[in-house]
């Protein structure tokens, strides 16, 4: 990407932090159950799975696959790149577990259901966004 | 069958204001007026009613998004109230009329004034509709975003056309669905629109007109999304022996659906070729021995025209994914078709009365009041359905 463009940023919490601040090391995290494994998202103070409060932050591989997407046109802030792709993507590590998101580094157009993808951080003052690019060869 | 206890419950009357674009009028005069004249058409006063309901209360979600709360109608109209209940965590919109079946059911109030009311035409000004979490900042830009919002909003979906266009976009990868099919609900409400004196448009609108508008968010063109207007509308939920004093043939509410089964969340459902109205849909018919043939007219939610897609299937009028060939064409759901859908034009036409306008025209049809847009053959059973996404609620009405 050339320019980065606008974004309304999140607000930083003691729940939310490890979130928005992993990719300063290039980790996408989430909390985790250790009684069960089940990883959660958004947070919350015990596991839906087993009902443990034993929920630790761990990273995830990164690897994700394009539930579905859509390619917004409509200004609702100014910005040159339109059309952007806003999808929805399954993490590797469990189904269910999504984030909304944009797919980048390839053109709108190109983006497809079932599509491979990677995350990739772009930071904004003090919060890394999240976002995919296409896994190589994929 | 468990113990159905709506059926307890009618509608008496239905009431709704002037409405149209940027009109400028208080929006708590809209409300009284539709309110009142809901009071009137039941053939009641204001001493009749002993319960207020209403979506979402007073609550500023978004500008426009709220005319009037329970205080400011039920202190207006010095109401003596023995129940009420205002809010936006229900099963949509018209999970505040459900409301008040039960409370009439449960010997609560015998006669429930509900109202939803909304200014967004005025409120959003001339810049038309904007975005969640854009925001006026001032000089230090937008303010950031928590909660739910921070899971969309930072990453450019500002909108219900966004999110609403990922549903759309994974249905038509799944099911095959068109453009071209998805169309034939605006379409159809604009045919329907032409016919409702009330409508903000009635111009006509083509396959054309509809191919060659521009682009919101795929698969979702401009005539997908539903118009924001001013307007109010009022309906009263009477107590089946109360409402024998009413001066109108008596619609019974014979099921609701209020059912919430999966993720409360635009991109965590289990299933992303539909939503909250799966759940809703399913669960009225657990209540009730009708079936979908049974029904003769049908008020499915548009306020983005995928949406009454996903209630059709909901709601069983055809199978899961096969909305698309359902609607291809517009024979079938048109005003003299076997599923008139929609018969005032809809949100998408008519104007975004915010799933009230449904339920009201379910009524105006049952009635018998509809004018030139009163479908043929004396309906006498009809289905209203409002929200979709993460929240949603239908009722079932039959004349008796
Ligand atoms: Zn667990």
């Amino acid at each position: 990407m050339s320019e980065k463009p606008f974004r309304v940023l999140p607000e930083l919490t003691e729940t939310t932090r490890h979130f928005w601040e992993g990719g300063r090391e290039g980790e996408l995290r989430f909390p985790r159950c250790q009684e069960c494994g089940t990883w959660v998202h958004p947070p919350t103070p015990i596991c839906p799975g087993c009902l443990s409060k034993d929920l630790a932050v761990e990273a995830v591989s990164g690897t994700a696959t394009v539930l579905t997407f859509t390619l917004n046109h409509q200004h609702w802030v100014p910005s040159p790149d339109h059309p952007y792709a806003i999808a929805i993507v399954e993490l590797d590590e469990q189904e269910g577990l999504r984030l909304t998101t944009n797919v980048v580094n390839c053109a709108a157009e190109d983006v497809r259901i079932g599509m491979r993808v990677q995350v990739v951080f772009d930071q904004y003052e003090d919060v890394w966004i999240p976002l995919f690019q296409p896994v190589e060869g994929s | 069958m468990t113990d159905v206890l709506e059926r307890k419950a009618c509608l008496t009357g239905v009431g709704q204001s002037q409405v149209g674009r940027r009109l400028m009028r208080d929006p708590l005069e809209l409300t009284l007026d539709a309110c009142i004249a809901a009071i009137e058409d039941a053939g009641l006063t204001l001493d009749d009613i002993d319960g207020l309901s209403t979506y979402p209360g007073g609550v500023d979600l978004s500008p426009g998004f709220s005319g009037a709360g329970i205080i400011q109608v039920q202190d207006a109209l010095r109401l003596e109230l023995n129940w009420f209940t205002g809010g936006v965590e229900m099963p949509g919109q018209l999970g505040s009329v459900i409301n008040a079946c039960m409370a009439v059911a449960t010997g609560l109030a015998r006669h429930v004034l509900c109202f939803r009311s909304i200014w967004e035409s005025t409120a959003q000004g001339t810049g038309g509709r904007g975005g969640f979490g854009v925001g006026n900042g001032g000089d230090g830009g937008p303010p950031r975003v928590g909660e739910e919002m921070q899971w969309t909003i930072p990453f450019r979906a500002y909108s219900p056309a966004n999110w609403i266009g990922l549903f759309a976009q994974r249905h038509f990868h799944e099911f095959g669905t068109t453009r071209e099919q998805m169309a034939q609900i605006p379409l159809n409400a604009r045919k329907n629109a032409q016919l409702n004196p009330k409508a903000i448009y009635r111009d006509p609108l083509t396959m054309d007109d509809y191919l060659a508008s521009r682009l919101i968010s795929t698969p979702f063109c401009l005539y997908d999304c539903d118009v924001p207007v001013d307007g109010a509308t009022a309906v009263i939920v009477s107590h089946a022996d109360a409402a024998k004093d009413c001066r109108k043939p008596l619609l019974q509410v014979e099921a609701v659906g209020s059912a919430l089964r999966g993720r409360p969340s635009w991109y965590l459902f289990d299933d992303l070729t539909t939503m909250a109205m799966r759940d809703a849909g399913k669960m009225l018919w657990e209540r009730t021995d009708l079936m979908p043939a049974d029904i003769d007219v049908a008020e499915l939610y548009d306020g983005f025209s995928f949406l009454t897609m996903s209630w059709l299937e909901a709601l069983g009028f055809c199978g899961k994914g096969e909305s698309g060939p359902f609607i291809e064409g517009g024979q079938r759901i048109a005003r003299d078709g076997e599923l008139p859908l929609n018969t005032d034009g809809g949100q998408l036409s008519a104007g975004r009365l915010h799933g009230y306008g449904f339920l009201h025209e379910a009524c105006v049809q049952l009635w018998g009041e509809g004018g030139e847009r009163q479908v043929p053959g004396d309906p006498a059973v009809a289905v209203a359905a409002a929200g979709g996404g993460t929240q949603a609620g239908c009722l079932l009405l039959t004349r008796g």
